[in-house]
């Protein structure tokens, strides 16, 4: 009889999962909490460093997985996984169980609540956004502030949730930086003429071809960096943005007024993540999010035989990260149900 | 702007906050610079509202202003502060309600120090002890007056005489809140709102039926700040500040401005008088000032009680514009008054010399 | 006025707004390599003139970019134009046409204001 792989989350750290898994032969069966899998990947429009469409990826993803015996089940939460014997059992919110052989949790990330950094009045001062809310400007081909004009001065926000001790992250959220990039691109593409400001505290640029796609966003759409992190927003009389930041490089602090201000929000462990952990007691680190048994050689292993990690719910990813940090975790699987013991 | 943003931060930060049987502890300085709110907050207190509120003869200054004056150690300033304590449980009281911000922002840090480090509070009480023989309960219910007067903000509308509304135009009175630096800013927490966008004035206003004013620089300190006034070569530093709010909220064309701390109406009432001396420019329509006031007096003037009772004489920014737009029934003669007496004073002091 | 002992203090803040830009965006259309500055300082550092004088490339760089041109124009004939910087600079900003183009840029501001 096919060995039973239960995927928890259907976003691309759990799709990939999944169709390495029926690929492998297993019988596999992925629950999403939406009513479609994709998960954040639906949201963007187009990706980074190379600004392929976001959907030629979820295409990728539907060879992957459709057509296949893979049981998707939408809508539906997973509080909880037990053991029982060699077996485990998955527990939905409606307490139903399934039983399983081993399980992939895929839980990813929640975008950071940029409503939080309350210095920075988002959801009070209209053209205040996020970078969710921009990229769903991009792909209503439209970028326009709240009274309907186009902007002629954008600000971008790195570190919004990240790296900040007030909102308890002392991580690096690691993607925002290169998507600040794009984006401030991309705000070229859409509006050209109009002036981009990137208010950083480091840029960085780890990954490949971030660090060239950054020198062609100031030599080639004359984006402007500013280093600084923005410690209050305002609105003038106008209904402009007012924004303070301590212009470090100059060594003075600056004060610009913008007709929108795009918040990068970092990324943070899944509530639906952080309760599968307590009920399920896997361990959590101190940034919350899922703790890997070894960050060198055991990273798609938990602390409970038989249940693997894929994916952003161990930590900040890009999409080739989580594509290979899936596989990986596939491998584990392979490895571990290939012992006949269990 | 959207307004429910901000509900959605201010159902964030509620504080409790006792409901009666209050220990009131003054201000150093608002006695002398704003004689009448301490009297009328009591006023309101017991005559308006019928709480119990007890003041002790023998309660000195915190020395929150020497701490942040760079002149009395902390550890001094925890025990003076232990002495206050010690005094509000003699008199049977646990609600401690003290009139000035920096002694909140005082009682407050010093209550966190407490409970973080308790060897701190221990060494404190030894303190007391030996030099005063005194023990203390630490408060059960700490909340500045200001917060006093916000929770009771819907019982004074409902004795109102008046309203911050405009009698002749019918439209809200526009009104600029702020708030003293030591309210919120160290522990964001223990202020009604929060540091970011504090509710505590702004609910008042509304209540009262008046429009806050959101402006850019409606964050910024007033620049009292204790050192930099205090040594006469900063106060250039000190002035820049009100400046520097003045001139971002002169196009929002406010009609008032309410505080709740004791150097802010101060310094913002005083600053007007010498930016314009020493720079021509004043901020309020028609070349007036902007008048400034004290929560308590505007409760009091809202209440119906006379402005020279109130003390509003002892702004230097004169008041009356305000007096006007609200309808308040006053008498223009009486305002230098003393037992009977009119002191013979030009009554356009402040900004017309 | 010095009125009561005192004067008030002036605002430090870079306006943004109220500064003019036209000096670096007349460098940076005759010289793009300006834009990719980063402002590592690695042509402060190995400036003579810095090292003797109170002189910073990396400073008037970023001070031109913000449109704080007074320093910029007072200092900027301090470089002998040696070319030390454009050697070192990671980003291949070639600094020493960046400063031949503000030195043109201020005199021609200075003559068409003649």
């Amino acid at each position: 009889m096919k060995k039973h792989v239960i995927v928890i989350g259907g976003g691309p750290a759990g799709m990939e999962a999944a169709g390495q898994l029926i690929k492998n032969g297993y019988d596999v069966s992925l629950f999403e909490k939406d009513k479609t899998t994709g998960g954040h990947l639906n949201e963007w429009f187009k990706l980074f460093p190379d600004r392929r469409a976001g959907s030629e990826v979820l295409d990728y993803y539907k060879n992957l997985i459709s057509g296949k015996d893979l049981k998707i089940i939408n809508s539906t939460v997973v509080e909880k996984v037990g053991q029982s014997g060699g077996s485990l059992t998955v527990s939905t919110k409606e307490g139903i169980e399934h039983t399983a052989d081993a399980v992939v949790i895929a839980t990813g990330f929640d975008l950071f609540k940029s409503t939080r950094k309350e210095e920075y009045g988002y959801e009070i001062y209209d053209n205040v956004i996020s970078s969710a809310d921009l990229e769903a400007m991009f792909r209503k081909g439209a970028v326009i502030t709240s009274e309907g004009k186009t902007p002629k001065n954008v600000g971008f926000v790195h570190c919004v949730g990240s790296r900040d001790e007030k909102v308890g992250n002392l991580y690096c959220s690691k993607l925002c930086c290169i998507t600040a990039v794009k984006q401030a691109i991309e705000i070229k593409e859409h509006v050209p003429g109009t002036k981009v400001y990137c208010f950083y505290m480091d840029m960085r640029m780890g990954g490949a071809y971030y660090e060239e796609l950054y020198r062609e966003a100031q030599e080639e759409w004359g984006v402007n960096f500013i280093r600084g992190k923005v410690s209050e927003v305002s609105e003038s009389i106008n209904n402009r943005l007012i924004v303070k930041v301590e212009d470090t490089l100059a060594g003075r602090p600056l004060k610009m007024e913008l007709d929108m201000l795009v918040l990068m929000a970092g990324m943070e462990m899944s509530e639906a993540g952080k309760k599968l952990a307590s009920l399920t007691g896997l361990k959590t680190g101190d940034n919350r999010f899922f703790s890997p048994a070894d960050h060198h050689y055991g990273s798609n292993r938990s602390n409970i035989s038989g249940i693997f990690y894929a994916g952003a719910c161990t930590m900040p990813m890009n999409i080739t990260e989580t594509i290979s940090h899936a596989r990986a975790a596939v491998a584990d699987v392979i490895d571990y149900l290939k012992d006949s013991k269990r | 702007m959207k307004i429910e943003g901000k509900r959605a931060i201010w159902s964030e930060y509620q504080k409790e906050i006792a409901d009666d049987k209050y220990y009131y502890v003054r201000s150093c300085i608002r006695q002398n610079f704003f004689p009448g709110s301490e009297v009328a907050f009591l006023k309101i207190m017991r005559e308006e509202l019928k709480k119990d509120v007890h003041e002790h003869p023998c309660h000195t200054t915190c020395s929150g202003i020497g701490y942040h004056g760079d002149v009395v150690p902390v550890e001094t300033a925890m025990t003076v502060v232990a002495r206050q304590f010690a005094l509000m449980t003699e008199a049977g009281y646990t609600n401690y309600v003290p009139s000035c911000i920096t002694s909140f922002g005082l009682y407050t840090e010093v209550l966190e120090t407490w409970h973080h480090f308790p060897d701190v509070e221990q060494k404190v009480r030894q303190q007391l002890k030996k030099a005063t023989g005194r023990e203390f309960e630490v408060p059960k219910n700490l909340a500045h007056a200001s917060d006093i007067i916000f929770k009771f903000r819907k019982e004074i509308a409902a004795k109102a005489k008046y309203k911050l509304i405009n009698k002749n135009t019918g439209e809200p009175l526009k009104v600029v809140d702020h708030i003293g630096c030591h309210y919120a800013k160290m522990f964001p927490s223990k202020g009604v709102g929060g540091a970011e966008y504090p509710y505590v004035l702004a609910g008042m206003v509304e209540e009262w039926g008046g429009e806050v004013i959101d402006y850019p620089e409606r964050r910024h300190c007033c620049g009292f700040g204790f050192r930099q006034y205090l040594v006469q070569a900063n106060r250039g530093f000190s002035v820049a500040c009100s400046k520097e709010k003045f001139e971002s909220m002169q196009p929002f064309k406010p009609d008032m401005i309410i505080t709740n701390c004791p150097g802010c109406p101060m310094f913002l009432d005083r600053w007007q008088y010498v930016i314009n001396e020493m720079e021509g420019k004043r901020y309020g329509k028609d070349g007036e000032g902007i008048p400034v006031f004290t929560y308590e007096e505007v409760a009091g003037l809202i209440l119906g009680y006379d402005p020279w009772d109130l003390g509003l004489q002892m702004h230097q920014t004169d008041c009356e514009p305000v007096l006007e737009k609200m309808g308040i029934d006053y008498n223009p003669d009486m305002k230098y008054e003393i037992n009977g007496t009119i002191t013979k004073v030009n009554s356009r002091v402040s900004l017309s010399i | 006025m010095d009125k009561f002992g005192f004067a008030i203090s002036q605002q430090r803040q870079i306006d943004f707004e109220a500064n003019r830009r036209d000096i670096a965006e007349y460098i940076s259309e005759k010289e793009p390599s300006f834009r990719v500055c980063i402002e590592c300082g690695c042509c402060a550092a190995t400036c003579t003139t810095g090292n003797f004088t109170p002189f910073s490339l990396r400073e008037l760089l970023i001070l031109l970019k913000r449109g704080e041109n007074d320093k910029v124009r007072d200092n900027i004939n301090k470089c002998m134009l040696c070319g030390k910087c454009t050697l070192v600079c990671p980003r291949g900003v070639n600094t020493r046409n960046v400063i031949s183009l503000a030195r043109e840029a201020f005199q021609d501001r200075i003559k068409n204001a003649v």
